[in-house]
């Protein structure tokens, strides 16, 4: 007889059942859960993936002689996709293979969430190239860290600041604007701000939509990490170090400004800083972050006195995070509804990877099923991260692919694996008699994969 | 008449005239196909797209120091836009709405807005697709609840959306079902009845799964012919299976999309209204002009709306498309040579079914006095007098549901008439 506790801990919290995992944690799943939030969030081992300096130096590089071409008559437009699609294969595929193998697979969503609240998204230039290495460098060393320090690692990324376009960004009384006033004479001015990093600050990473701000402060606040850039781009944003965070005190709009009421002095790209420390203690953020957390680990609509207490443990530890997940671990809601979360296609494959055990091939189209499925690794569309939200994937043709792809998958598998074995395994306390029996009398190997993986307690986490 | 008793009816008919061994089925489409019977696409464009850029107003004086070095220039001159009403153009790249417009099947609305007037992506979409005047007040969709508040008996399938999930504009009480392209080989039967056995007492799962099996009936039913992908050859014989491409051509995943949206329309038995998006319209930056990033998302949203209408053949005449979106974007070009969120922006109504030819705008103005907080065009119209008028004239839901269980509390946002054709 398996365990909830064991089941919810591995399924919910982690990233579904491998064999054994259920016995092994056996009847205390919090323990289970407080025992991977010790030690140093691991990396990702692989030498062969680029820091995102070294990748974003040499698609600068690779523009440069693109524009170059073009000018004599070459057509290299292929170039870049060329460069950055390998990039992308290589860091997906290591992230996936992390998430099959991992010992502390808590920990390992976790990093998803932050990645996906953070979110960037590949179908933006150079992003392909990035979004892997934004994640080993931005969010997965700042897991077990403090609030603060995560965001302001996410938003001075280089890759946060070409997805939200800050990049380009300048101040309208900074010396570049007027530089450029003056040349073109009070021509057509398309110098200054873009406030598209400020806003998704305020309304997807801190504060939330409601969370007390105004088109004021966007705006502000937008001046107030104007020349917050990335090295080494072309023309006006050629100098600094290639593929890196650079502040460009030409392009910052100078002078004081007042965020949520509050003034800070212009100490150059410190003022963003102290704004962002700011805006990680602000209780619009604690409850925002606290609502998000207890959607993904609770229930769609969390238990509003659940999402306070969260957002209580968020405020009166300072944003320290492990601090916030040991109260999330505690909370008897998390316990209560043992199939509360219908997974995401990501979780899905995952979780089918992890139970059947099966490896994370390289050579042969690792990340078709996330395709097929409907969740391409880092393409949310949208700097607001996939949804989180039954409704959101719980469509009549997304069913059906993940049932057309579990008989396939049982299909190549044939008896290599045995699913009535498997599936007290990966189920424990939530298997049901009626798909023991289902899996007991299939007709083939393949049906009885087929209808483990179709499972209502295998959809759902 | 209900469904059923007017299936009868048609049966009986087919019998008197001979056609014994003729299903109710097919009688139902030879002769329901006399008869009008409304399609509604509704295309919801994520990301909140430029209105000014789309249709530009070149006539006012402000818009061109505004948009600098972007504005369009007027219809006749170099890469100029295409002519409306001699104040407002069409965009360039939207060569197919522009024939629609001097065919008298596009009504161009302007100066419109939702609700809505903050400017997060995510809660105008919200708003845009649930019908009230507030974020997340509601967890359906006005689409959906104007089905369920169709005279009649409904078909389960009354509507599609497609892709794999179904957008929160046709979520709620009325079933519809979602479609997507597949490229895995289909279930057998047995496993399909196991399954089908497993869900049973799973209310969610049993009703998807029933919904996903009938869509893709209706879809094999079409032969074929909407998995294929290949805008080149648009006259090839129906492919058998969509050939999975390494590098598919931009708009390719739409263009299917569209050809799927068309292949449920044309079906006498399936569904009336479907439901697609396309995302990429929010150009922060380098947005271009007559030419440029934006220029060419337009080519391929323009490019989709022409293959829907071949596709759509003879049903197009009693077709109306309506593409939306959650807001629109500043009036002065930015800092990086693109535009910011904003408010009030631009609508399209087309089809054969559509009385158009016009212009529908109380235009507010570019003038820094006329602009919204100074910086966005300032709304003139509510959206919801123009989803009240489509689902009324076109779709003949009832005023009373509308007024209430469709668009709570919008009193204030009157229903346009004379939307269609008579």
């Amino acid at each position: 007889m398996q365990q909830l506790g064991s089941t919810i801990a591995a399924n919910r919290f982690g990233l579904g059942a491998r064999p054994g995992e259920l016995a092994s944690i056996g009847g205390d799943g919090r323990g289970w859960l407080r025992a991977q939030l010790r030690g140093a969030p691991p990396a990702i081992a692989n030498a062969q993936l680029a820091s995102s300096a070294q990748v974003l130096g040499e698609a600068f590089a690779l523009q440069r002689e693109i524009q170059q071409a073009r000018r004599s008559g070459n057509d290299g437009q292929q170039k870049l996709p060329q460069f950055l699609q390998p990039i992308y294969k290589n860091e997906a595929t290591a992230r996936f293979q992390q998430a099959v193998m991992a010992d502390r697979p808590f920990l390992e969503r976790l990093t998803q969430f932050w990645t996906n609240h953070f979110a960037v998204s590949i179908d933006k230039q150079f992003m392909a190239g990035l979004a892997g290495s934004f994640e080993r460098e931005a969010i997965r060393p700042y897991v077990l860290g403090n609030f603060g320090d995560l965001l302001v690692a996410a938003e001075m990324h280089p890759a946060m600041l070409l997805y939200l376009d800050n990049h380009l960004s300048v101040g309208p009384h900074s010396p570049a604007a007027i530089r450029a006033g003056l040349r073109q004479r009070g021509g057509n001015r398309t110098i200054g701000i873009n406030e598209n990093l400020g806003r998704e600050i305020l309304e997807l990473h801190t504060l939330g939509v409601g969370g007390g701000y105004t088109q004021y402060d966007v705006t502000t606040f937008a001046t107030v990490i104007t020349g917050w850039s990335v090295g080494g781009g072309n023309g006006l944003f050629a100098s600094g170090p290639p593929g890196r965070f650079v502040f460009r005190p030409d392009n910052h709009e100078p002078g004081p400004k007042t965020v949520l009421g509050r003034r800070y002095a212009d100490k150059g790209y410190e003022q963003g800083v102290e704004v962002l420390n700011d805006l990680a203690q602000h209780p619009s953020t604690a409850h925002h972050i606290a609502t998000k957390l207890a959607r993904h680990f609770i229930a769609d609509d969390p238990p509003p006195a659940a999402v306070a207490r969260l957002a209580q443990a968020f405020t009166e530890f300072g944003g320290n995070l492990p601090a916030v997940y040991r109260t999330l671990i505690d909370m008897p809601e998390a316990w209560q509804q043992p199939l509360a979360k219908y997974k995401t296609p990501a979780d899905f494959i995952v979780s089918s990877y992890r139970g059947l055990s099966l490896p994370v091939d390289a050579a042969h189209g690792p990340l078709a099923p996330f395709e097929l499925l409907g969740q391409r690794t880092w393409q949310p569309g949208s700097p607001a991260g996939w949804p989180d939200r039954s409704a959101d994937w719980d469509g009549a043709s997304a069913l059906l692919k993940r049932l057309e792809w579990g008989d396939a998958l049982g299909g190549r598998l044939g008896s290599r694996r045995n699913a009535a074995e498997l599936a007290p395994q990966l189920l424990g306390a939530n298997l049901t008699d009626a798909t023991g029996t289902a899996i007991a009398r299939a007709a083939s190997a393949q049906q009885a994969m087929a209808l483990l993986l179709a499972a209502p307690e295998f959809m759902r986490r | 008449m209900s469904a059923m008793k007017r299936r009868e009816f048609l049966r009986a008919g087919a019998l008197a005239t001979g056609g014994a061994l003729v299903t109710s089925r097919l009688a139902f489409a030879r002769v329901a196909a006399t008869e009008r019977r409304p399609r509604f696409v509704l295309v919801i464009l994520r990301g909140a797209l430029d209105g000014l850029a789309a249709v530009p107003p070149y006539g006012d004086r402000d818009y061109g120091h505004l948009r600098g070095e972007f504005a369009l220039r007027a219809p006749g001159e170099a890469k100029g836009a295409l002519p409306l009403n001699g104040f407002f153009g069409l965009h360039p790249s939207l060569g197919f709405l522009g024939q629609s417009y001097a065919a008298r099947e596009l009504i161009v609305f302007h100066a419109v807005a939702s609700p809505y007037r903050e400017r997060s992506h995510f809660d105008g979409q919200d708003v845009l697709e649930n019908g009230t005047a507030l974020a997340h007040a509601a967890q359906s969709g006005w689409l959906n609840r104007a089905l369920a508040a169709a005279p009649g008996e409904r078909r389960r399938e009354a509507g599609v959306a497609l892709g794999q999930n179904v957008p929160l504009v046709m979520r709620g009480p009325a079933e519809v079902t979602s479609w997507s392209p597949s490229k895995l080989a289909g279930l057998d039967d047995d496993t399909l009845a196991r399954i089908t056995d497993l869900y049973a007492r799973d209310p969610l799962l049993s009703v998807r799964l029933a919904d996903a099996l009938m869509a893709d009936r209706v879809a094999a039913e079409q032969g074929g012919a909407m998995v294929q992908d290949n805008a080149a050859a648009p006259n090839m014989a129906p492919a058998t299976a969509a050939q999975p491409q390494a590098n598919p051509p931009p708009g390719g995943a739409y263009a299917e999309i569209v050809r799927a949206a068309a292949g449920f329309l044309r079906q006498e038995d399936g569904p009336q209204v479907a439901v697609f998006d396309t995302t990429g319209w929010d150009t922060h930056a380098n947005e271009g002009g007559a030419e440029g990033q934006l220029a060419g998302r337009l080519a391929g949203l323009d490019k989709g709306l022409a293959t829907l209408r071949s596709e759509l053949g003879p049903v197009w005449k009693d077709t109306a498309v309506l593409l939306v979106t959650e807001f629109g974007r500043t009036a002065a070009i930015n800092g990086t040579r693109g535009t910011d969120h904003g408010t009030a922006t631009m609508a399209f109504l087309a089809g054969g079914a559509v009385a158009g030819g016009r212009v529908i705008a109380d235009w507010p103005g570019l003038s820094s006095r006329g602009l919204y907080q100074g910086r966005d065009l300032l709304p003139t119209l509510d959206l919801r007098c123009v989803l009240k008028g489509v689902l009324e004239e076109h779709l003949g839901i009832p005023p009373q549901p509308l007024e209430t269980s469709v668009f709570p509390q919008s009193e204030r946002a009157r229903t346009l008439k004379g939307l269609m054709r008579g």
